[in-house]
């Protein structure tokens, strides 16, 4: 009992934080399913999405402020698209990624220029960061609802990639390129369409993460980006049932390495610290390395692969 | 449609490298002397090094002119931005020392003027830190001196008042993996609280999630809970202390003593505790004054976070300013070399109280102010003044 009382909060807060990393991590494997593209910027656009609600919310009120700010985060990863990618179709593959890194360090160097690099707080949305408490934890309500809209979300998606008509030329043209533009599918618009669901998770994701985590400087998509896209090779890029389960693995396994410690401490298994927790973004890394020796295709990966 | 494109490109470059001329000369036949603003602008550090340039930025503005051997000399501030990052300091010390500067004042946190030491030293350019309290800041570097107070003596003022004040047993220290300031002051603090009644963690770079530390503190049983690190993970962490009930003082050291701490724990149940190296009251006509400069200029108020609440680091800034004219009015002269040789004899009594330094460049002080975070008004509340007897 009071073992199980002890890692509780870990386990939710790293459900949580799992659900925050999976919205992010979709928008990585569609965009990789389709066009064969590590969207390194997708991070980036995750992190001025926070910054819009940032500034919006000082001059709005929330209820026109969201809405906007999901309008234009998904204009960005559009237009993204459109400029830096659209116009490398027939380039090799190795340019169109230099070209995704190259919006990406854009993206940190306009968010450093615009904030001066200083720390912006996000705002408070009411009822999802009100205090609550469950199964005796005290937490926000954000992390109980996270991993619920966040499956929620993942099966709209799938309905719509499995039941309707762009969904139908999604698939074809992750199977095929070439063939599925001969079959007369407009292979632009199915792009736009795929970076257009892509970049409104990433601005669903940004609006939970950062309730949860209220600070936002130009690199805070780093890290968060760079762990999604670890849950997305984790689960086998390419797919989105993998990337879901992958981030919600990855987020509670660093949370308890984080809390390992103090969780041996209590259960009475150890008495000295061990210093775990300074090896929680390590693990993620290892674990990353693990899964491309053994299992390269991650665990629900597609059975050929393409070399980036 | 690409030959315009590369026409756009070649004229940036044309422009960049006109930009890069404009700043030889200054103005005319006017003698100037260069001070180095060696300071964060941005990364975690970003807003205290901001708010200690303003300081100088006043000071500068109340005292534009210097008296060197019988001339009278502009002062002119010259800023690179170190942000933050113990890899960038070197090049920025450079910038520094290339723009001919005759000494150097800053930075705001230890890493980066440990890191920029060494360049400082092989140029012979002194430099005065002005809050930056990791000891090897001075002792590993003859160029450095200082003008605040060191982490083994702030470690030791905040275990003790821990202890008796707060009536703490137990503690939880929390420092970044890799950071000198946050590091060395939670060694200290342990070393003065004693080993075994400290739970010490460090969390990586990049985190962003500190919900499970708060869950270890209280989960470990501590209660008082010591978090010396960057003001941008403290907000954070202020955040997550009221959402999950910590339940516990929070302590930390001159760091915190910034309005983004205040604007975190206002109208939280988090109780914050800080030590620094000024109370806002002290000095009524400095106060004021420094206020109506702040509240006159957007820039600057914008760079403190939007309002007049006046941060340590800043009267620290200040009075460093001062040090400086008094350094290069003592030397007679603009010579780098000619300003470190007079440094060891300087006394300055400033507003923060006497300056001078002892033998490897440390600030001679015994006195450290507490202040606690008043949750309904959103303004530091003067606890009381502790030295580390």
């Amino acid at each position: 009992m009071n073992v199980m009382h002890t890692v509780l909060p870990y386990i939710i807060s790293g459900i949580s934080v799992g659900g925050q990393y999976a919205l992010i991590a979709i928008g990585y494997t569609m965009v990789y399913g389709i066009l064969r593209l590590i969207n390194f910027a997708h991070g980036d656009v995750f992190m001025v999405a926070g910054l819009m609600m940032v500034y919006m919310a000082a001059s709005m009120p929330l209820y026109i402020a969201i809405p906007l700010m999901i309008v234009l985060t998904v204009l960005l990863g559009f237009a993204i698209e459109r400029v830096a990618y659209k116009p490398l179709r027939t380039a090799p593959r190795m340019s169109v990624m230099i070209s995704a890194i190259g919006v990406s360090y854009l993206l940190q160097n306009l968010a450093l220029y615009i904030t001066g690099g200083l720390n912006k707080n996000y705002p408070t949305i009411p009822w999802i960061s009100d205090r609550i408490t469950v199964l005796g934890m005290e937490t926000t309500r954000v992390t109980v609802i996270t991993p619920f809209l966040t499956i929620a979300l993942v099966i709209a998606l799938v309905l719509l990639i499995n039941h309707t008509k762009i969904g139908m030329a999604m698939r074809a043209v992750s199977v095929d390129f070439d063939t599925a533009q001969l079959m007369g599918i407009k292979i632009n618009n199915v792009i736009s369409a795929t970076f257009i669901i892509g970049t409104f998770l990433a601005a669903i994701g940004s609006m939970l993460f950062f309730t949860s985590f209220p600070g936002i400087v130009p690199t805070s998509g780093g890290m968060p980006g760079l762990k999604a896209f670890v849950a997305a090779v984790f689960g086998g890029i390419g797919s989105i049932p993998g990337a879901v389960i992958g981030a919600f693995i990855i987020g509670i396994c660093e949370s308890i390495i984080k809390g390992l410690d103090t969780i041996l401490i209590v259960s009475g298994s150890i008495t000295d610290q061990i210093g775990f927790a300074t090896f929680s973004d390590a693990f993620t890394f290892i674990l990353l390395i693990v899964i491309l020796v053994f299992k390269p295709t991650g665990l629900f990966g597609e059975k050929t692969t393409d070399k980036v | 449609m690409k030959k315009v494109l590369s026409l756009i490109l070649a004229l940036v470059m044309a422009l960049s490298l006109v930009a890069c001329g404009g700043n030889g000369g200054s103005a005319d036949g006017e003698k100037v002397v260069k001070i180095g603003v060696f300071e964060p602008q941005s990364g975690d550090n970003g807003a205290g090094g901001k708010q200690e340039i303003l300081g100088m930025q006043y000071a500068n503005q109340e005292t534009p002119t210097v008296e060197i051997g019988g001339e009278t000399y502009k002062v002119e501030l010259v800023m690179a931005d170190n942000a933050s990052s113990n890899d960038k300091a070197p090049t920025a010390a450079q910038t520094l020392i290339s723009s001919g500067v005759s000494l150097v004042l800053g930075s705001y946190g230890s890493g980066v003027s440990i890191a920029a030491g060494d360049t400082f030293l092989a140029a012979g350019v002194p430099a005065i830190g002005v809050t930056c309290t990791n000891p090897q800041v001075t002792s590993d570097c003859e160029a450095y001196f200082r003008i605040c107070f060191l982490d083994p003596f702030q470690g030791t003022v905040l275990a003790n008042y821990a202890k008796s004040d707060l009536k703490a047993s137990k503690a939880y220290c929390l420092a970044k993996q890799g950071d000198d300031y946050s590091g060395g002051l939670c060694n200290y603090f342990i070393k003065a609280f004693g080993e075994a009644n400290c739970v010490y963690e460090q969390f990586p770079e990049g985190t962003s999630d500190y919900s499970t530390y708060i869950t270890n503190a209280k989960n470990q049983g501590c209660d008082v809970f010591f978090a010396p690190v960057s003001t941008e993970a403290a907000a954070q962490i202020i955040a997550k202390a009221d959402t999950q009930a910590l339940g516990m003082p929070i302590l930390a050291g001159d760091t915190w003593d910034s309005n983004v701490i205040l604007e975190a724990a206002k109208g939280t149940d988090v109780q914050v505790c800080v030590t620094t190296f000024y109370q806002e009251g002290a000095n009524a006509a400095f106060d004021s004054g420094i206020k109506a400069w702040i509240n006159g200029d957007s820039t600057a108020l914008a760079n403190n976070g939007g309002n007049d609440e006046l941060a340590a680091v800043t009267v620290m800034g200040y009075d460093a300013y001062y040090v400086a004219l008094e350094a290069l009015k003592m030397a007679g002269s603009i010579e780098p070399s000619a300003v470190m040789s007079v440094l060891p004899n300087l006394v300055y009594t400033g507003v923060t109280g006497e300056i001078k330094f002892d033998s490897i460049g440390d600030a001679v002080r015994d006195s450290a102010v507490v202040k606690s975070c008043n949750t309904e008004t959103g303004k530091w509340d003067f606890v009381t003044v502790a030295t580390a007897g």
